[in-house]
C-alpha cells in the first residue's frame, strides 16, 4: 500500500500515499514555526498567571495584577476629573459674562465649547452655526431668545419647548382655521414683506397691529422676552421669505423643539458652550 | 504507482459541479457589484438615492452575504463535490438529484435571503442575517450537503483520507453547529405576530458572545478551513509537485480547528463581556499565528522546485498570491485581536481593510485559481479560451486589492488616531463629522479598488464563458523570455 518514493527535486520521501495524482512530501515541522508556536503558548500562559482568564464554577481565576477594565476606566476618569477640578471650581464660580472677561477661562472656554458644539449641536445647527431649514442661524445677531451670554446660556440650559420646567416657551396661534378669512391672511403676509422690504403692502397694517403685534412688536422687530422674531431683517426660520412660505406660516405655524442640556452637559460645559456661541459671530 | 490507470474509471457526478461554478460565478459577480456600490454610497451619499431599498444599511448585507454565502460558498460546495468524489475516487453519495436539490436549495436561501435584506427583513445579526424561516431552509440544505460528502468519504475507495477532506469536513460540521446556535430564535408568528420576525433566545451580552463565536468561526470555518480545504488540492494539482509536508497538515490542522473556536471574544474588547472572556479571545488569537501559518507554509513550499511555473503560469500565481495574502491576514489577525492594538484599530476601517485583504486576496484569488482550474476540465476544453486575459485579470484585481488595502490602512489608523487626539487643554482636538469629512478622499480610492477588483472579474467572466464555447484565443505563450534565459531558469 505504502509506496514510499524520494521527491527528485528536494529529495524528501514522500508518504507514499498517492489521491488523483497528489503526492505528500514527509517534510519534518520547520523548526522556526515550533519554535514560535510553542513560545505563543508559553506567552499565552504567563499571561494567564497574570490577568483574569478562566472561569470557575461561580467566578474566575482573577491574576496577580488582579487587572478589572471597569476599575482601570474608573480611575482614568477619576484622573480626569481630578485635572480638571481647577478649571471646573473656576467655571462654576464664575458667570458667563466673568469668564468672557479673564483671558485665560474665556480661552479654556472656546476650546472646549468647540468640540462640545462640534459633537451636539452641529446636527442641527451647522459646523459653523449656519443653521439650517427650521433650525436657527447661530452665526448671525437676529437672536429668537435674546443673544447676551446669560440669554444664550438659558436657552442652552433649558431648551426651547423642551421638557423642562423652565423651557422657553412660545406658541404662535393657528390663524387660519376659520380665526381669519384668506384675503386677511394674505394681507398680512403682504404687510409682513413690506415690513422687510421685500415688495408685499403696507394696507394690512392694522391688521398686523390687532393681531401680530402683542408677539412681534409693534415695528416688527420681535420681541425677545416672549421669543418673538424679527420680522424686519429677511431672515425666514420656515421657507425662503416667499409670499406663500409666510401665508403658510401665518395660517399653521410649525415650531422647533430645543432639549434641554441640563443633565446632558454638566454646568461647566454648558457655561462653555454659552460663550462659544455668542462668539460664532452675532452675540449681543 | 499510477492508481488512477490500475483501477477503472468512476463516473464522478461532474455536472453538480458545473452548475456550482456557473452559480459562484454569476452571485460573484453580483456581489463585488454590490460591494463597488455601497463603497461609492460611503464616498458619496447621495447615492443612496433617498429610496429605503437602495440605503447603505439594506445593501451592505447584500454585498456581505453575496460574496460569503453565494460567491464563496458555491464555490466551497461546488470545488468540495469535485475534490471528495476524485480524492476518494468515489463517486457523489446520494445520486444527482439528491446533489441537485443541495444545489437549488442553496440559490432558493441566497434569493430568499438577498430579496428580504432589501425588503427590510433581517435579524440584525452580522452575516447572520436571514430571518427564521430562511435559516431553517439553510439547516435542511446543510444536512443534505453534510449526507453527500460525508457519504462519499465513507464510501472512498482511497485507505486514507486526503488533508483536503478534512479541512472540508470541519468546515462543513462547525458551520451547521454556529448557524444553529446563533440562529436558536422564537418565530413570533406562532403568537400572533408577524411571519418575518422572530426573537433570539440569548439575552444580552451573552449574545453578543454568541453573535461573536458565529462570526468569527465563519471566518475561520467558512472563509479560512473551507478555501485550505480548497487549496490543499488544487495549488499541488496546478503545480504539479507533491504537498511540502504531511506531519505540518496534520499538525496545523488540529491545532487551527482547537484553537480558532475560542477567538471570537476579540471582537468585543473593552465591552461589558467579561474580562477573563477577552483575556482568553486575545491569547487563543495569538497561539493561533503559527497553526494558520502552517497552511501558508504548506501552500507556498509546495511550490519548492518549481518557483519558475510562477512566471509563465498566472493560475498558479492566482493561487500563491492567495496564500501569501492568507499569510499576511492570519499575522494582522492575531495582531489586531492584542487589546493595546484593538483600542485603536476597533470601528475603524483597519477592520474593513484587515477583512478585505483576506476577502479579495486569499478567499477570492484562491476562488479564481480553482475555477480557472475547473472549468477547462469539466466541459472537457483543451486549455482555457486565454492565460493572457487570466494574467490581466491578476494584475488588475491585484492593483485593486492594494489600493483598497492601503486606502483602508491609512483611513483606519487615521480615524482611530483622531477619535483619541486631545488637545493641550485635555479636550477632544476632533468631532465625529471631522473625521468622516478626513476619510471621504481614502472611501474614493477604496472605490476605485473595488472598480478594479469587478473589471479583473468580468475578464475572468468573458474567459469562462469563451472556454465553454469552445473556443481559443491564439496567443503566444505567457513566457516570452527568450528561450536561452527560460532553459536556463529550468536547470
Amino acid at each position: 500500500m505504502a509506496n514510499v518514493e524520494k521527491d527528485a527535486l528536494t529529495g524528501t520521501e514522500t508518504t507514499g500515499h498517492e489521491w488523483d495524482g497528489i503526492r505528500e512530501l514527509n517534510t519534518p515541522l520547520p523548526k522556526w514555526w515550533v519554535y514560535i508556536f510553542a513560545a505563543s503558548v508559553v506567552w499565552a500562559i504567563g499571561y494567564y498567571i497574570f490577568m483574569p482568564a478562566w472561569p470557575t464554577l461561580h467566578d474566575y481565576t482573577k491574576g496577580i495584577l488582579d487587572y478589572s477594565s471597569r476599575a482601570a476606566h474608573r480611575a482614568e476618569m477619576a484622573r480626569v476629573a481630578e485635572a480638571r477640578s481647577v478649571w471646573a471650581d473656576r467655571f462654576r464660580e464664575a458667570t458667563v459674562d466673568e469668564i468672557a472677561g479673564n483671558d485665560e477661562l474665556r480661552r479654556y472656554a472656546m476650546a472646549g465649547g468647540a468640540y462640545l458644539f462640534a459633537d451636539n449641536c452641529v446636527p442641527c445647527h451647522g459646523a459653523g452655526g449656519q443653521g439650517g431649514p427650521g433650525y436657527p442661524v447661530l452665526a448671525d445677531d437676529d437672536w429668537l431668545w435674546g443673544g447676551t451670554r446669560e440669554a444664550i446660556e438659558f436657552s442652552i440650559r433649558h431648551g426651547i419647548r423642551s421638557e423642562s420646567d423652565e423651557t422657553r416657551y412660545n406658541v404662535m396661534p393657528v390663524f387660519g382655521d376659520d380665526y381669519l378669512e384668506d384675503e386677511q391672511i394674505a394681507q398680512a403676509a403682504d404687510y409682513v414683506l413690506h415690513l422687510s422690504g421685500q415688495g408685499g403692502s403696507d394696507a394690512g397694517h392694522e391688521l398686523f397691529v390687532d393681531e401680530c403685534s402683542v408677539c412681534h412688536g409693534e415695528q416688527g422687530t420681535g420681541l425677545a422676552e416672549m421669543g418673538g422674531p424679527n420680522l424686519t431683517d429677511g431672515i425666514w426660520l420656515y421657507g425662503t421669505g416667499s409670499r406663500d412660505d409666510v401665508m403658510a406660516q401665518i395660517r399653521n405655524p410649525k415650531h422647533g423643539v430645543m432639549p434641554a442640556w441640563e443633565g446632558r452637559l454638566d454646568d461647566v460645559a454648558i457655561k462653555q458652550l454659552a460663550v462659544f456661541v455668542h462668539g460664532l459671530g452675532g452675540g449681543q | 504507482m499510477n492508481q488512477a490507470a490500475a483501477n477503472p474509471a468512476v463516473a464522478y457526478n461532474e455536472d453538480i459541479v458545473k452548475k456550482f461554478v456557473i452559480a459562484a460565478t454569476f452571485w460573484g459577480i453580483i456581489g463585488f457589484l454590490a460591494g463597488v456600490y455601497i463603497a461609492s454610497q460611503l464616498a458619496f451619499p447621495a447615492l443612496n438615492l433617498g429610496l429605503e431599498w437602495t440605503t447603505f444599511g439594506r445593501l451592505r448585507p447584500v454585498h456581505t452575504s453575496a460574496v460569503i454565502f453565494a460567491f464563496g460558498g458555491n464555490v466551497l460546495l461546488g470545488t468540495s463535490f469535485y475534490v471528495v468524489q476524485r480524492t476518494c475516487r468515489q463517486t457523489l453519495f446520494g445520486g444527482p438529484t439528491f446533489a441537485n436539490l443541495i444545489f437549488w436549495g442553496y440559490q432558493l436561501f441566497i434569493v430568499l435571503a438577498a430579496s428580504g435584506y432589501v425588503l427590510g427583513i433581517t435579524q440584525s445579526k452580522e452575516y447572520a442575517e436571514p430571518e427564521w424561516y430562511v435559516d431553517l431552509l439553510v439547516a435542511v440544505v446543510w444536512v443534505m450537503y453534510l449526507i453527500a460528502f460525508a457519504g462519499t468519504l465513507i464510501k472512498r475507495r482511497e485507505t486514507h483520507i486526503y488533508v483536503a477532506n478534512w479541512f472540508y469536513l470541519a468546515f462543513i460540521i462547525t458551520i451547521a453547529m454556529l448557524h444553529i446556535v446563533n440562529n436558536a430564535t422564537l418565530p413570533v408568528v406562532f403568537f400572533g405576530g408577524e411571519f418575518t420576525r422572530s426573537y433570539i433566545a440569548w439575552a444580552g451580552v451573552q449574545d453578543a458572545m454568541t453573535q461573536w463565536w458565529y462570526g468569527h468561526n465563519a471566518v475561520g470555518f467558512f472563509l479560512t478551513a473551507g478555501f485550505l480545504g480548497l487549496m490543499y488540492y488544487f495549488v499541488p494539482k496546478q503545480a504539479d509537485r507533491p504537498v511540502y509536508s504531511y506531519r505540518l497538515s496534520i499538525v496545523h490542522f488540529w491545532a487551527l480547528i482547537f484553537l480558532y473556536i475560542w477567538a471570537g471574544p476579540h471582537h468585543l474588547h473593552y465591552t461589558a463581556l467579561p474580562d477573563w472572556t477577552q483575556t482568553l479571545g486575545m491569547t487563543f488569537s495569538i497561539m493561533l499565528w503559527m497553526p494558520s501559518w502552517g497552511g501558508m507554509i504548506n501552500g507556498i513550499m509546495t511550490l519548492s522546485g518549481a518557483w519558475e511555473k510562477l512566471r509563465t503560469d498566472p493560475v498558479l500565481r492566482f493561487m500563491v498570491t492567495s496564500v501569501a495574502f492568507y499569510g499576511m491576514s492570519t499575522f494582522e489577525g492575531p495582531a489586531m485581536s492584542i487589546k493595546a492594538v484593538n483600542s485603536l484599530s476597533h470601528y475603524t476601517d483597519w477592520t474593513i481593510g484587515h477583512v478585505h485583504s483576506g476577502a479579495l486576496g486569499w478567499v477570492a484569488f484562491v476562488s479564481f485559481g480553482a475555477m480557472y482550474f475547473l472549468v477547462p476540465r469539466l466541459w472537457n476544453r483543451e486549455r482555457l479560451y486565454s492565460l493572457r486575459l487570466v494574467s490581466y485579470h491578476f494584475w488588475i484585481a491585484t492593483i485593486g486589492i492594494v489600493l483598497y488595502i492601503t486606502a483602508m490602512w491609512i483611513s483606519g489608523i487615521m480615524q482611530g488616531l483622531m477619535w483619541r487626539a486631545y488637545d493641550d487643554l485635555g479636550f477632544l482636538q476632533y468631532s465625529f463629522i471631522e473625521t468622516v469629512e478626513a476619510m471621504h478622499p481614502y472611501y474614493v480610492i477604496r472605490a476605485l479598488g473595488g472598480v478594479l477588483f469587478l473589471v479583473g472579474s468580468l475578464f475572468m467572466v468573458w474567459n469562462i464563458y469563451k472556454t465553454i464555447k469552445g473556443e481559443l484565443r491564439h496567443e503566444e505563450a505567457v513566457d516570452a523570455a527568450p528561450q536561452g534565459v527560460r532553459a536556463g531558469a529550468a536547470e
